[in-house]
């Protein structure tokens, strides 16, 4: 039988439906549509796949056991090497990825097997149907501290407490999750999902501690006098980055971080939230990655009549999933790639210094680029045209172009080396300058995915047990 | 949970709480900072520290009802628990080096500004206070300033108590007549700040000014607390008020600035805080 060139379609809710809703957009396939995606494996001996997976997921066994019908045991096999697949099988970057490996894509120039909703949909179907209860290891007598409940946090707690450590997370927040609560927002991850995952936790006996800032509340050295004898350090990239232009203090311009902190974290997109955000009106997003599509669609959302997303690239340069520039581009936000902002607008009444709308944001100004020669990245970089500037009438503006690692545990720990731009230095096992003290993720390497910090706190996990048992 | 242990009403729209919270209680230092949510799906908040006493795990808070939260917090009695409560938050007030120092607190900012006086009695600088009022209904903390201070001037705005005028006022005289200080540390509304600032420019004299926009984490992640520092040629650096600071040099603000993004919420806080009060007056 020959293959579909075409993946399934993934059931979305209509762009006009949900441009109004915080629903998830993806609805998910159907074990109908999932067996016949499942079919469209070629259970390839090389398993390209594997390899582009950053946790290398043994893709086609789980496949062969969705077309065989057998949902829980495809879990399993996920699960081995995933802690987070109904995360995962919903954010991840797969066309860079598994999927970009895939030999319907190399070879046949197809679309790749949909190995990401196939994932989601055998997540789902075990959250849903699973019924056995979390197995309590038994206590090996060590003590593990995690430092920050985001994926790669919330990873290496989870693997080690299966291996009987006494774990205990601190949260800076009151919420634990990291970005997967406070920036991605709720139509592209519920949050049902991620306190799934934490309640699992809990369940496994790690102890999740919010309300404590390693650096402020306690210090790492203060870990160890406390009987942890070893600390891994997930606390992520959460420093927001500014442009520098003039306007960015004007009332109404928001970093991307806060702009969906105050939305989800704080569930300002709920009717009557207690914490306020500018609604309404026209956005101008600044940024071309996850980041920025979130914001935009978060924005577009909350009632704004125009959202703008302003990108210095082209398209093709534009870092965001696929996906979700495509849902982006649906709902009709309007974007103007090849521009850059130079300036923003603020209102300003010089007869009257006590007019309310005085300091709030009017505009835009950006200037056109062109793509010149490649940089140092391989992209080719953008130069501006002479003279080319020009004015966007809004009302918010959100930058997002970019996060680095909070300085605040490295400059509270002594002799914990950090590189130029404020990564956590570490070895290959995750191990940083300091004894028995691990780091991953974003920390690690700056703004990264969910895969790659839940892989590197694997990687921790293993290291850490290696080095206490 | 983080149980409140003590509430005492200092006057009509202020009032001080011990919170048990026995990690910050063991951290905190002068010119700290706390956040807290009263309950699940309230606002965060940013509260000064006001004093600790470890062997209890207590936390002192003082603030004002200015809005939805702070009346909520208000409502709340001695046993009730609050939701969140997180810090210690922010620099500790820089102390060292200053022998003779001049501490500048207007209204609730005096409930902030009580600890650093303290602070430096404590470490036996000479201490010099001015505590302003707009009049003497709003009054509070005044036996607690006169026991850390060596000098103590006490203003009301309308003459109601003390002395007729702004704090201002007292500093002004005494630097005219050749008072000097190593450091004047002001804490109050931002246009007090400035004007102290202003006054203290013709003189030399340092100044700190704490700070306090609108915050959310507290922990440099959201940018929504960010000033503007302005140096001496013209050009402008951002920094976070809430890791970066709170205190600054005075010299250095851009407070009009500074004002104007501490409004950007008020037709929000306006209706939301006639909201809560209604909620009260209803039961
Ligand atoms: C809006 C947005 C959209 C994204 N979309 C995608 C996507 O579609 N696909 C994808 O793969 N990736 C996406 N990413 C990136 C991805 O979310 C991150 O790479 C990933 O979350 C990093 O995980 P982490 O565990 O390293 O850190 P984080 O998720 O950042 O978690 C760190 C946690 O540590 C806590 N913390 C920090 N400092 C301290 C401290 N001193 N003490 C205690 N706790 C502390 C923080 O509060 C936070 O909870 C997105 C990111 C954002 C912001
Ligand atoms: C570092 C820091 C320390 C602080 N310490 C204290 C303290 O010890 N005692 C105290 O009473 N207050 C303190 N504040 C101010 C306090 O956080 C606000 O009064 C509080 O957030 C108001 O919340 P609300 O919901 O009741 O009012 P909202 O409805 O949020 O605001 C009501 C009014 O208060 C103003 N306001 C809002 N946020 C702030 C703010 N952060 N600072 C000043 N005014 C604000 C608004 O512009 C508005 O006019 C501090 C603020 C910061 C940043
Ligand atoms: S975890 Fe991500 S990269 Fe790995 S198989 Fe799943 S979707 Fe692909
Ligand atoms: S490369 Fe594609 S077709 Fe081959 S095993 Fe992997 S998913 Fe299946
Ligand atoms: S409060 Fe968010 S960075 Fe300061």
């Amino acid at each position: 039988m020959a293959v579909n060139p075409k993946k399934h379609e993934m059931p979305v809710q209509a762009p006009d439906v949900r441009a109004h809703n915080f629903q998830e957009v993806a609805l998910g396939y159907t074990l109908e549509i999932a067996t016949e995606e499942a079919k469209r494996c070629l259970n390839c001996k090389n398993r390209p796949c594997v390899e582009g997976c950053p946790v290398n997921i043994a893709i086609p066994d789980f496949i062969t056991q969705i077309k065989l019908g057998h949902l829980e045991e495809a879990y399993q096999v996920i699960h081995q090497s995933s802690s987070l697949p109904a995360v995962c099988g919903r954010v991840c970057p797969q066309e860079t990825q598994c999927e970009s490996q895939c030999t319907l894509h190399v070879r046949a120039k197809m679309d790749p097997v949909g190995i990401g909703r196939l994932e989601r949909f055998v997540a789902d179907w075990h959250n849903e149907h699973a019924t056995e209860k979390t197995h309590v290891p038994e206590a090996n007598g060590h003590k593990v501290a995690v430092i920050g409940a985001g994926p790669s946090g919330l990873t290496c707690a989870g693997d080690l407490a299966k291996k009987g450590y006494a774990v205990t997370i601190y949260e800076a927040l009151h919420t634990a999750g990291g970005v997967l609560v406070y920036g991605i927002p709720e139509f592209r991850l519920p949050k049902r999902i991620v306190a799934k995952e934490v309640e699992t936790l809990k369940e496994l006996g790690v102890q999740v501690e919010t309300n404590v800032i390693i650096g402020k509340t306690l210090t790492i050295d203060e870990l160890f006098e406390m009987g942890f004898e070893a600390v891994f350090i997930g606390s992520g990239a959460g420093l927001p980055n500014f442009m520098n232009i003039p306007g960015e203090a004007l009332k109404g311009v928001y970093s991307a971080n806060e702009f969906l902190t105050r939305s989800n974290l704080m569930k300002a997109y709920q009717e009557n939230p207690t914490t306020p955000i500018m609604k309404g009106g026209n956005v101008a997003v600044v940024g071309g990655g996850n980041v920025a599509m979130d914001a935009a669609r978060t924005a577009l959302r909350l009632g704004a009549g125009h959202v703008y997303i302003i990108y210095r690239r082209s398209m093709e340069e534009l870092p965001a999933r696929r996906e979700e520039v495509e849902h982006a581009q649906e709902e009709g936000i309007d974007f103007r790639l090849l521009n850059n902002p130079v300036e923003i607008l603020g209102y300003n009444n010089p007869e009257n210094p006590r007019d309310p709308r005085n300091g709030f944001v009017t505009g835009i100004r950006c200037i056109r680029m062109e793509l010149g020669e490649p940089d140092a990245s391989g992209r080719r970089r953008p130069v501006e045209v002479p003279g080319s500037e020009f004015e966007l009438p809004v009302d918010t503006v959100i930058i997002a172009i970019g996060t680095s690692p909070n300085p605040l545990i490295k400059s509270t720990t002594e002799g914990l080396e950090v590189n130029r731009r404020g990564g956590i230095v570490i070895r290959e096992d995750g191990l940083t300058s300091r004894e028995h003290v691990y780091a991953g993720g974003d920390a690690v390497t700056g703004a990264a995915t969910v895969i790659s910090a839940m892989g590197a706190g694997k990687v921790a996990a293993r290291a850490i047990d290696a080095s206490l048992s | 949970m983080y149980q409140i242990l003590t509430k005492k009403v200092l006057n009509p729209t202020v009032t001080q709480m011990e919170i048990q919270a026995p990690l910050v209680a063991r951290k905190a230092k002068p010119g700290q900072f706390i956040i807290l949510r009263v309950h699940e799906n309230g606002e965060r908040i940013p509260l000064t520290v006001a004093g600790t006493d470890p062997q209890r795990d207590a936390v002192k808070i003082i603030f004002q009802v200015v809005g939805a939260t702070t009346e909520l917090l208000n409502h709340m009695e001695a046993g009730d628990s609050l939701q969140d409560f997180v810090g210690p938050l922010g620099n500790a007030t820089e102390t060292s080096g200053i022998h003779k120092v001049c501490i500048v607190g207007g209204g609730v900012g005096c409930a902030i500004a009580m600890p650093v006086a303290q602070e430096f009695h404590r470490l036996g600088a000479e201490v010099t206070s001015i505590i302003g009022f707009r009049n003497q209904d709003l009054l509070i903390l005044e036996d607690e300033f006169r026991a850390c201070s060596d000098r103590l001037f006490v203003m009301t705005d309308d003459g109601s108590y003390g002395r007729h005028g702004n704090v201002t006022l007292p500093l002004q005289e005494m630097l005219s007549q050749g008072e000097t200080f190593d450091q004047i540390i002001t804490i109050g509304p931002l246009i007090m700040m400035k004007f102290v600032v202003a006054t203290a420019r013709p003189f030399g004299i340092p100044v700190t000014v704490s700070m306090n926009p609108i915050m959310i984490d507290g922990t440099g992640m959201c940018g929504g607390c960010r000033i503007s520092l302005v140096n001496e040629d013209g050009s402008r650096q951002t920094r976070f008020a809430c890791v970066d600071g709170p205190d600054f040099d005075g010299y250095r603000i851009d407070f009009d600035e500074a004002m104007s993004r501490g409004r950007m919420y008020a037709d929000f806080e306006r209706h939301a805080y006639e909201e809560a009060c209604n909620l009260y007056r209803n039961i």
